[in-house]
């Protein structure tokens, strides 16, 4: 393996092209993740490269601590921050986009420069240096040669845990509320006692964006996710009164009218047209045991 | 084809990294183009090795990973810290030293 | 022990007292003047001890060092502090110490009313420390140190009612004067230790006798010398200072500015005796600034209302005989240290009388408004009168045997001279004797004599006649008065018996033969008393006869410049102030413009840069990021560059 092959040439040209592509998604990705994707993708094929240059160990050591451990370390991170406008490519310092882009180009254009002119000797090659196997060659050097960096860089590691558990420690100023203390200040606030039924409880069908209803057949619009009702996304409240439902329920009792969906009121239609045209329907809007359907509905697969 | 391919993707790779660490402004980014530059130095680490017949390339490559890992926990430690008291990730926004 | 390792009491006491009068501050203020005389009192006591173990002695072992502690010692130069009592030193310290207990004693009843008497004292106590360490010093670094310190005690008493911003500004002019004068003394010290390597007055004195240094050189050295004792003592042209130095309390101008500091310029011509004999040309240029000022003096005291203003010019006038008969060389030392004792006596009984009368007629100076207060004031016009013959040189009051003596040896032809310097020396002093007699019994008419022109009735009051309670002062100032005024009448006389004075002060100026002046003594004594007795007929016809009008006649053109001083200060002004402040303001300007330009133009230009680059500290950690990996391409680039 002295003067890479054919085959080697071919394989690095394939991930040459996917590593700069992957790269260059980092300089552009929107979101932060994509960027951390690319870069897991860059360091893969990285491994596949060290595999070929005759470094297995490291090949194997690259996949398992950096797409492994450091890049889902990163990962985390992001998913602890979240979205954030930083994610924006928009640059907001005057200049600083040129500059950038200069200082880049100019780095890679001198690091070519130097690395294509530059006079190297002739390609010994590992073959002798892995005649016992690389990890073997490797692990001789490390712990022959490198013992004390390998200790300091152990001390390092240690170090760096607890800088981190350091950094990220947090004082607590308050006294911590428990359970007790917030059941009562529920009682003291005099507001709901209990805990919030989940959403779609009672009601007709059991999704994350309908609310519950509570037993006189009124929706509780805060059991829906405040997520979902900060974007939007909840289902009209109005259309899972009881009221509404009685009539859903007469509805399908009555196959004449068969239009489930305007019938249900989902979300698309947003339209309550059984309330619109109640002597249409001409179905019997009175005396329904409403405990008794609701029963019925929740039985009925 | 010849070793000094591997160089060259090295060095590409090298400033990309270093571009990006310019050019975004997300934290957490910047900071994978910091991990990019060492992956490539990386490259270049164990490329000469093989050219040079010397596992001790490899070895140094192998300590970088090593410090590149304690780097990244303190790092993430630090962006984590900054992002509970100021929420925001932006490496503009830490910017208390000016005046 | 000896007596004479008593010598460094004398100024250790007086230093002492002056030390706890300040520091004790108000908790000295009931005792603190009686400390003061005591001081000045011990002080005398020692000297006359010194004086009596002195006499003991023959004549050549009438030099005494004592050494004190080792000054300076730096390489090969090594100084020793130390005190010489010589027959000069000596007579010096007697007349210090009596004259000066004498206005302690005096000063206690006439600073009696003022709050701050006790720090009076303290400078009084200084002063007379500072004047013994002058004259008792064996160097002319420690005669230096002296010397600064009487100008420091001066200045302070001066300005003692600093309050009066004219007294003030008074204090500082008598100061700036004296700086000119150390200027001389300090290069006059330079210069003879570039010459001889040492500064006390004996390898001085072997030094010089050797022929180890050029008389150009000796001429230079005693032309700085002669500047230093121009400045101390009040001599043309650093003669201004004195006149405003009467702001300070009368006892201080008697003291001070008549009877001692003043004369600090006479002692180091004469102890720089050496100095001068070898430079002729030196002696002659001493001798014309003491005849100039001589003359300067006496015409305008001629012309001052202000009684202690008028004896300041004759002060100055008197001085004039003593540097003009220092000039005159060894035959003069004698003469001019004997004129000088004599006048300490009379002109401080004088001062003390104008002390006295300024007493009596509230603190007013202007003597138009005096006179007939003879009696009114009996003890004050006797003893003020007793001064008055003195100064006239009438004999045989102590006035004629020094004066009469200066006058004739003005009249010698110094050896290898051309003989027109003795007529017109002589003549000089001899005119200047009548111009003293007219002015100086003036003054006396005017004040005592003549009628009345103030009023003890308040009825008759007016501007023109102010009211006045004219008394005779307490028995703690007319003594010392009377003291003096004996002194005024017989300490000449005493002295001068058998030659006593000249022999007693051989050891220093050594011994001169007789010389024949160009006239016969006889003629000159007689022309002398011919002047006085003019000047005193003038000056009774027209001050004591005809009444003196009490607003001053506009006079003559010379009148009225005497009156202001011969224009001394303007023409100061015009020569000295004027381009000396333009001198500084252009360099004012020109360290402004130029020096300070540079300066602040490399501050701005470096608060400039700084602006620029403040562009840079942008708080961006991105934008630091850029700068280095750009200045990491950069540097990249400039040192591959060559090698591509």
């Amino acid at each position: 393996m002295n003067d890479p092959s054919t085959a080697e040439a071919v394989l690095f040209w394939v991930l040459a092209v996917v590593m700069v592509a992957a790269a260059a998604g980092l300089l552009f990705a929107r979101k932060a993740v994509h960027a951390a994707m690319s870069l897991v993708l860059v360091m893969i094929c990285l491994a596949f490269l060290y595999v070929t240059q005759g470094a297995p160990f490291l090949g194997v050591v690259q996949v398992v601590v950096y797409t492994g451990a450091i890049m889902m370390l990163f990962l985390f991170v992001l998913m602890l921050v979240g979205v954030d406008a930083s994610d924006s490519v928009v640059e907001t310092i005057k200049g600083q986009r040129w500059v950038g882009w200069l200082a880049g180009i100019g780095l890679a254009v001198v690091l070519i420069g130097v690395l294509t002119r530059a006079t190297y000797p002739a390609v010994t090659g590992l073959a002798d240096a892995n005649a016992d196997g690389n990890p073997t060659g490797v692990a001789r050097i490390i712990f022959g040669q490198h013992v004390f960096g390998l200790e300091v860089v152990g001390a390092l590691l240690v170090i760096a845990a607890l800088g981190a558990l350091v950094l990220t420690h947090r004082t607590r100023l308050k006294k911590l509320i428990k359970q007790p203390e917030r059941q009562a200040l529920r009682m003291k606030a005099g507001t709901r006692v209990t805990p919030l039924p989940a959403p779609g409880v009672y009601a007709r069908h059991n999704a994350m964006d309908v609310p519950a209803l509570d037993p006189h057949g009124n929706p509780i619009e805060e059991s829906v996710p405040r997520v979902l009702r900060i974007r939007g996304q909840e289902a009209g409240t109005a259309s899972y009164h009881a009221d509404t439902y009685r009539r859903a329920v007469t509805a399908v009792a009555d196959p004449v009218d068969s239009d489930p969906a305007v019938l249900l009121g989902t979300e698309e239609s947003g339209a309550t047209p059984p309330a619109a045209a109640p002597g249409e329907t001409g179905g019997p809007l009175t005396d329904v045991d409403l405990g008794a359907a609701s029963t019925k509905t929740e039985t009925e697969p | 084809m010849s070793l000094t391919h591997y160089l060259v993707l090295s060095g590409i790779l090298f400033s990309i990294g270093a571009a990006t660490v310019l050019l975004r402004r997300n934290a957490i980014i910047v900071f994978m183009g910091v991990e990019l530059m060492l992956n490539a130095s990386n490259l270049a680490l164990v490329t000469f090795s093989r050219l040079h017949g010397n596992l001790t390339g490899q070895v140094m490559a192998f300590f970088v990973m090593v410090v590149a890992a304690a780097e990244v926990v303190v790092g993430l430690a630090i962006i984590v810290s900054i992002f509970r008291t100021r929420k925001s990730a932006s490496v503009d926004d830490i910017n208390l030293l000016k005046s | 022990m000896t007596v004479t390792s008593l010598a460094p009491l004398l100024v250790a006491v007086p230093l002492a007292s002056a030390a706890i009068l300040l520091l004790l501050g108000r908790a000295a203020d009931r005792w603190g003047h009686w400390l003061g005389v005591l001081a000045s009192a011990a002080a005398f006591v020692v000297g006359a001890l010194l004086l009596t173990d002195l006499l003991g002695r023959d004549a050549a072992d009438r030099v005494v060092d004592v050494h004190l502690f080792d000054w300076i010692t730096v390489g090969r130069f090594d100084l020793a502090a130390g005190l010489r009592i010589d027959p000069l030193s000596l007579t010096f310290v007697l007349l210090v110490t009596f004259v000066g207990t004498l206005i302690h004693l005096y000063s206690v009843a006439y600073m009696a009313h003022d709050a701050a008497r006790r720090r009076f004292f303290a400078y009084l106590n200084l002063f007379i420390a500072a004047m013994l360490i002058l004259v008792l010093a064996d160097s002319y670094l420690l005669l230096f140190v002296g010397w600064e310190g009487v100008g420091l005690a001066s200045y302070l008493l001066i300005g003692f009612w600093n309050h009066r911003t004219e007294y003030a500004v008074a204090a500082k002019k008598a100061f700036v004067a004296n700086r000119v004068g150390d200027i001389g003394l300090l290069v006059a010290m330079g210069l003879l230790f570039s010459q001889l390597g040492s500064l006390d007055f004996e390898s001085v004195t072997a030094g010089v006798e050797s022929g180890a240094v050029s008389t150009g050189m000796l001429t230079a050295i005693g032309l700085m010398l002669l500047l230093a004792a121009c400045g101390k003592s009040a001599q043309f042209p650093l003669q201004s200072w004195l006149g405003d130095a009467m702001a300070g309390p009368t006892p201080v101008s008697a003291l001070i500015h008549a009877a001692t500091m003043v004369t600090a310029g006479v002692y180091l011509i004469v102890r720089s005796a050496p100095v001068f004999e070898g430079a002729p040309t030196a002696q002659l240029i001493v001798t014309i600034v003491g005849a100039i000022t001589l003359v300067l003096g006496a015409i305008i005291g001629c012309a001052k209302d202000d009684i202690k203003k008028g004896l300041a010019a004759s002060t100055m006038s008197q001085i004039g005989y003593m540097v003009l008969a220092a000039g005159l060389g060894p035959i003069g030392y004698a003469f001019a240290i004997f004129h000088l004792v004599t006048h300490g006596f009379f002109k401080a009984g004088m001062f003390l009388g104008a002390g006295s009368v300024m007493h009596g007629m509230d603190d007013t100076t202007d003597m138009r408004h005096f006179g007939a207060l003879r009696t009114s004031m009996t003890v004050t016009w006797a003893t003020f009168g007793l001064g008055w013959l003195a100064i006239l040189g009438v004999p045989p009051f102590s006035g004629f045997w020094s004066k009469d003596k200066i006058i004739e040896a003005a009249f010698v032809v110094p050896e290898g001279a051309a003989e027109w310097r003795a007529w017109v020396f002589g003549i000089v002093a001899l005119v200047g004797a009548g111009i003293t007699a007219f002015y100086m019994s003036r003054m006396f008419f005017m004040t005592f004599h003549g009628k009345a022109r103030w009023t003890d009735s308040r009825a008759q009051a007016s501007d023109e006649r102010p009211l006045r309670h004219p008394h005779e002062s307490p028995w703690l100032m007319t003594i010392p008065m009377i003291v003096l005024a004996v002194g005024s009448l017989g300490l000449g006389f005493v002295l001068q018996l058998g030659g006593g004075f000249t022999t007693w002060l051989e050891p220093v100026t050594g011994h001169v033969e007789h010389h024949e002046p160009v006239l016969s003594v006889p003629v000159i004594q007689i022309a002398t008393l011919l002047a006085v007795a003019i000047g005193l007929v003038l000056a009774w016809r027209q001050y004591g006869a005809l009444p003196v009008p009490t607003t001053a006649p506009q006079g003559s053109v010379l009148t009225r410049a005497a009156r202001v001083d011969m224009y001394q200060d303007t023409v100061n002004d015009a020569v000295l102030v004027q381009p000396g402040q333009y001198l500084t303001r252009s360099l004012v300007y020109g360290d402004r413009s130029v020096v300070d330009g540079a300066f602040t133009g490399l501050g701005k230009l470096t608060v400039g840069i700084g602006q620029v680059l403040r562009r840079l500290q942008s708080g961006y950690a991105r934008q630091y990021a850029a700068t280095m990996l750009f200045g990491l391409v950069v540097l990249a680039i400039v040192v591959l560059a060559p090698r591509i």
